[in-house]
């Protein structure tokens, strides 16, 4: 067995090992009919078998590329396998994609084939078919409202399964043609086609070999300690390479159990069923299941509230450091427990997560309260840096050595350089084929010795963790030649409550300065206490108070941008609080919220020379568009402020104006 | 092997099924007064196997009257109703039920107190052959009945995709989803004939889309006949396969959607008539 676990180099031939080495173990479940269906290992490499048998039927070959589309349930998951086994190409799409995106990727990947989950996506494939020539033939799971469809291209599930499972009773020669067909498959074929969901133009097709998966996945199981011995629920998209990677590569190289919830609504009453020792969600999940639970705190008794928050308060004092095995006092120890009988316990029961031995979040930065808030209640919560080119894994943070805002170190088997331009680069046994006919973006992506482009700029602090600060293309440099990375400049002073907005100034420029807009609900509620009045944001803005409170919170960003060295020639010189709020409406903000720097400094040119010229206030009008489409003008005399720099002799402290 | 069931019982169990098209159900003649008002005048129509039937009228044209009678909640005090076969006149709603007729209410008439999947199992219990005493002692038969009806509430569940809320008390439900258990209840007693009133009333136009849609897989897949009552112009011409019209408890038209949509007596009836 041990030959085999080493020949082992595609997820067919995985499945028919692990259908040996833990057979009786469950390898699937369902949550269907309000009842969890399982299946074991033996089980599911039937299925699998049967299906890919049914699937020769209708004519799938070697090299044969299908699509797979639908939400996380077994049947497609044996789909991947299945077409695997007998040579082919699967290449899962969103099933939230709209027909134009959908017909643009079936098409470019020439499918011949596509396996959709029901009625929902038979229709949307059928109404792009015109547009897809190569496209043949269509499988659906769900027969629901499908009956009286013209079958003579569309094939159900159960009716190939009852083919394969036939032809199989039939004698042990279409069971041995199919073991031949899986040994025929290598660890250098293409596994799997995974499209980028294309926020930049039209999508890619990353092509990910047998070996990229296996590999990485084989790499991640022995970072995180992953046996058959985990379970986990998979309810993010099919699609996307995180979950091909921990709901399928690694479920078949560890042979742990993946369990399926019931529908998309019930996600949170599976998990809670379930309990996952392996979860993975992007930061928004972790923001919405505590915003429930603080929530629905409210409405519990004043007892339970205050023994909530007293608990939630010794977590945050003690909690991570005693999951990271620090030490600790005695008596905080003891009340720890105690808090983890009371409150910790029954919480994380509550969330689904109370076997949660590894938790991921990638995908976005995720807020380090919001990190922080999890881990001190004990949870295993971790950040993970990763790209489908890489086949997820590009750095992630080892069990106790855990810094909020980096990303932790290289993965096993992952070299990680940083370019000149502060961009970052990694080369690894994940590292895609290339892109799926397009020669050029590969060529631009990954270099001739394997390294690959992520696009994003970053820097590896002390202790060897990868920190990500902007998108590569956004940053820039300072006239004396230093990195200057605007997002990570706003984000620092956007970490404020009372900053709503910041706009960083400095490529090709002396120093950094800064535009910054106040959170109106916040200094607002701040002026309300300290008898403030005012009658317009404008004038809020230009409060001496205010400006103050502004000027304490840059000259604390400050210091913590000094902390880093790359980043310390990016403090804040001089910055002013802009008369009015950055607005989508005057196109300064994209509709998602985001700063269009760009657009910005044209509009504000007079301001921005202000902020270098040396003046202490300048005169501004601007164009505005109200809600109602009428447009208007604001006039306003504002002010410039410097602000303090760290460790920087040359320049003598200044004390702000006021 | 664990394979999905593939559901064994979406359809109605009366052994040798009609065929499409055969009548169903024959109202012929029907009077029904209280006192001295009028509620129903010698009306007369047919439901056929396998349609969707909708009665529709101004309000006060008596038709939830007429629902009433068929569904042996009245009794006419003239004409008789003919349904698969069998004639009468006076019949018990229980009876009815056990003919094969279900149906939902103009109000939503659940048990608020309890849960979705308790609500809809409640529709079961006609179909139960244990009695009380069996289910009380909760053993051996009535235990291994009880297994053989939730797989079916479940199958049920699964159709109306209301899995989230299986647990949830209805009146904590919003009303859109506590007409779908509703109707969740009626299929419960898998009815050869079913009897909505107004299904759509007082919902959003994404709720009426749902329900609509429900309807009709109802219809066909499970196969299952339709009477329905309903406001909404546009549903019902969409939906029915046929259309009666009553107004001051007469029948002033009866056909297909397009008859009936350019009849006079049924334009006037609605928009009023100039006098």
């Amino acid at each position: 067995m041990a030959e085999a676990l080493a020949a082992a180099d595609t997820f067919p031939k995985y499945l028919l090992l692990n259908a040996e080495r833990f057979g009786n173990r469950p390898a699937m479940r369902h949550k269907d009919y309000g009842i969890w269906q399982s299946w074991t290992w033996k089980e599911q490499l039937e299925e699998v078998r049967a299906f890919a048998i049914g699937l020769q039927s209708i004519g799938v070959a070697r090299g044969d590329r299908i699509a797979v589309i639908g939400s996380n349930r077994p049947r497609l998951y044996w789909s991947f396998a299945a077409i695997q086994s007998i040579g082919g190409v699967p290449v899962p799409v969103y099933s939230d994609s709209v027909a134009e995106e959908m017909s643009y990727v079936l098409d470019h990947a020439e499918v011949r084939f596509a396996i959709v989950e029901d009625q929902e996506q038979v229709d949307k494939v059928l109404s792009i078919s015109d547009a897809v020539p190569s496209l043949q033939q269509i499988v659906y799971d769900e027969p629901r409202g499908l009956r009286d469809y013209d079958h003579t291209h569309l094939h159900a599930y159960s009716a190939l399964r009852a083919i394969g499972e036939a032809k199989l009773s039939e004698g042990p020669d279409t069971d041995r043609a199919w073991r031949r067909e899986i040994d025929a498959g290598t660890g250098s074929d293409l596994g799997i086609m995974l499209y980028t969901s294309g926020t930049t133009g039209r999508p890619k097709g990353v092509m990910l070999s047998n070996d990229n998966l296996v590999k990485s996945a084989l790499h991640g199981n022995v970072f995180d300690n992953l046996t058959e011995n985990e379970t986990t629920i998979a309810y993010l998209p099919l699609a996307w390479v995180g979950d091909h990677v921990f709901s399928f590569s690694q479920s078949y190289t560890a042979g742990f159990c993946v369990a399926c919830p019931e529908s998309a609504e019930t996600i949170n009453e599976d998990r809670r069923e379930i309990a996952p020792t392996y979860f993975f969600a992007p930061p928004r999940v972790f923001e919405t299941l505590l915003t429930q639970i603080m929530v629905r705190m409210q409405d519990a008794g004043p007892t339970k509230q205050r023994m909530f928050h007293y608990f939630l308060k010794h977590a945050e004092k003690v909690g991570e450091r005693i999951l990271g095995g620090e030490s600790v006092p005695l008596f905080d120890r003891l009340k720890y427990w105690v808090g983890e009988f009371l409150v910790y316990g029954p919480l994380k029961n509550r969330l689904g997560l109370s076997k949660l031995r590894v938790g991921y979040t990638a995908g976005e930065a995720i807020g380090p309260e919001l990190f922080r808030f999890y881990r001190s209640l004990g949870l295993n919560l971790k950040q993970l840096y990763g790209q489908t080119e890489a086949c997820v894994y590009i750095t992630a943070q080892p069990d106790g050595k855990i810094q909020a805002d980096t990303v932790g170190v290289p993965s096993p088997g992952v070299e990680v350089k940083i370019a000149d331009n502060g961009e970052v680069l990694y080369r690894s046994d994940g590292v895609f084929l290339g892109y799926y006919k397009n020669e050029e973006a590969t060529r631009e992506t990954k270099t001739a010795d394997g390294w690959v482009h992520t696009g994003d700029a970053g820097f590896f602090n002390a202790d060897g963790h990868l920190k990500i600060i902007d998108r590569a293309k956004d940053v820039g440099k300072l006239a004396n030649g230093a990195l200057f990375a605007p997002k990570y400049v706003e984000n620092t002073l956007k970490f404020f409550p009372d900053i709503k907005e910041a706009v960083a100034f400095g490529h090709g420029r002396e120093f950094c300065a800064a535009f910054i807009n106040i959170d109106l609900d916040s200094v607002g509620n701040w002026a309300e206490r300290n008898n403030i009045a005012y009658a317009s944001y404008q004038e809020l803005a230009g409060h001496p108070e205010v400006y103050k409170t502004i000027l304490d919170h840059v000259n604390e960003g400050n210091r913590r941008l000094a902390r880093e060295p790359l980043m310390a020639g990016s403090q804040i010189r001089r910055f002013l609080v802009l008369h009015k709020e950055l607005d989508a409406d005057d196109g300064e903000l994209t509709r998602t919220q985001k700063v269009r720097r760009g657009f910005i400094a044209e509009r504000y040119g007079e301001l921005i020379e202000a902020l270098y010229n040396g003046a202490t206030e300048q005169y501004v009008e601007t164009e505005v568009t109200y809600e109602d489409g009428r447009k208007g003008r604001i006039k306003a005399t504002v002010r410039i402020v410097d602000a303090e720099v760290q460790e920087a002799p040359v320049e003598m402290l200044q004390e702000a104006a006021e | 092997m664990n394979q999905r069931p593939e559901s064994t019982q979406f359809r109605h169990d009366d052994g040798a099924s009609p065929a499409p098209g055969d009548l169903l159900l024959d109202v012929r003649n029907v009077s029904l007064a209280f006192g001295g008002v009028k509620a129903i005048t010698d009306i007369s129509f047919d439901v056929r196997e396998g349609e969707i039937r909708a009665i529709i009228g101004p309000n006060g044209a008596g038709k939830t009257s007429m629902l009433n009678v068929i569904n042996g909640f009245y009794t006419p005090q003239e004409g008789t109703i003919v349904f698969r076969g069998k004639e009468r006149r006076s019949m018990r709603p229980h009876e009815a039920v056990g003919q094969g007729i279900a149906r939902t209410f103009q109000n939503v008439a659940l048990f608020k107190g309890m849960s979705t999947l308790d609500n809809i199992m409640a529709g079961r219990s006609v179909k139960m052959k244990r009695n009380i005493g069996w289910q009380m002692l909760w053993h051996g038969p009535a235990i291994r009945e009880e297994i053989e009806h939730r797989q079916v509430v479940e199958e049920i569940i699964d159709f109306l995709e209301i899995q989230h809320i299986r647990r949830t008390p209805v009146g904590k439900l919003p009303y859109g989803l506590q007409k779908r258990v509703e109707l969740g209840r009626a299929l419960a007693m898998e009815p050869s004939l079913l009897l909505l009133d107004e299904p759509m009333a007082g919902m959003n136009l994404e709720e009426k889309e749902d329900m609509s849609r429900f309807i009709i897989d109802v219809n066909q897949q499970r196969g299952t006949t339709i009477a329905l009552i309903e406001h909404d112009m546009g549903v019902v011409m969409d939906l029915s396969d046929r259309v009666v019209v009553l107004d001051y408890g007469k029948k002033i038209a009866d056909g297909t959607p397009d008859v009936v949509k350019s009849d006079q007596a049924v334009i006037d009836a609605y928009l009023g008539v100039a006098h």
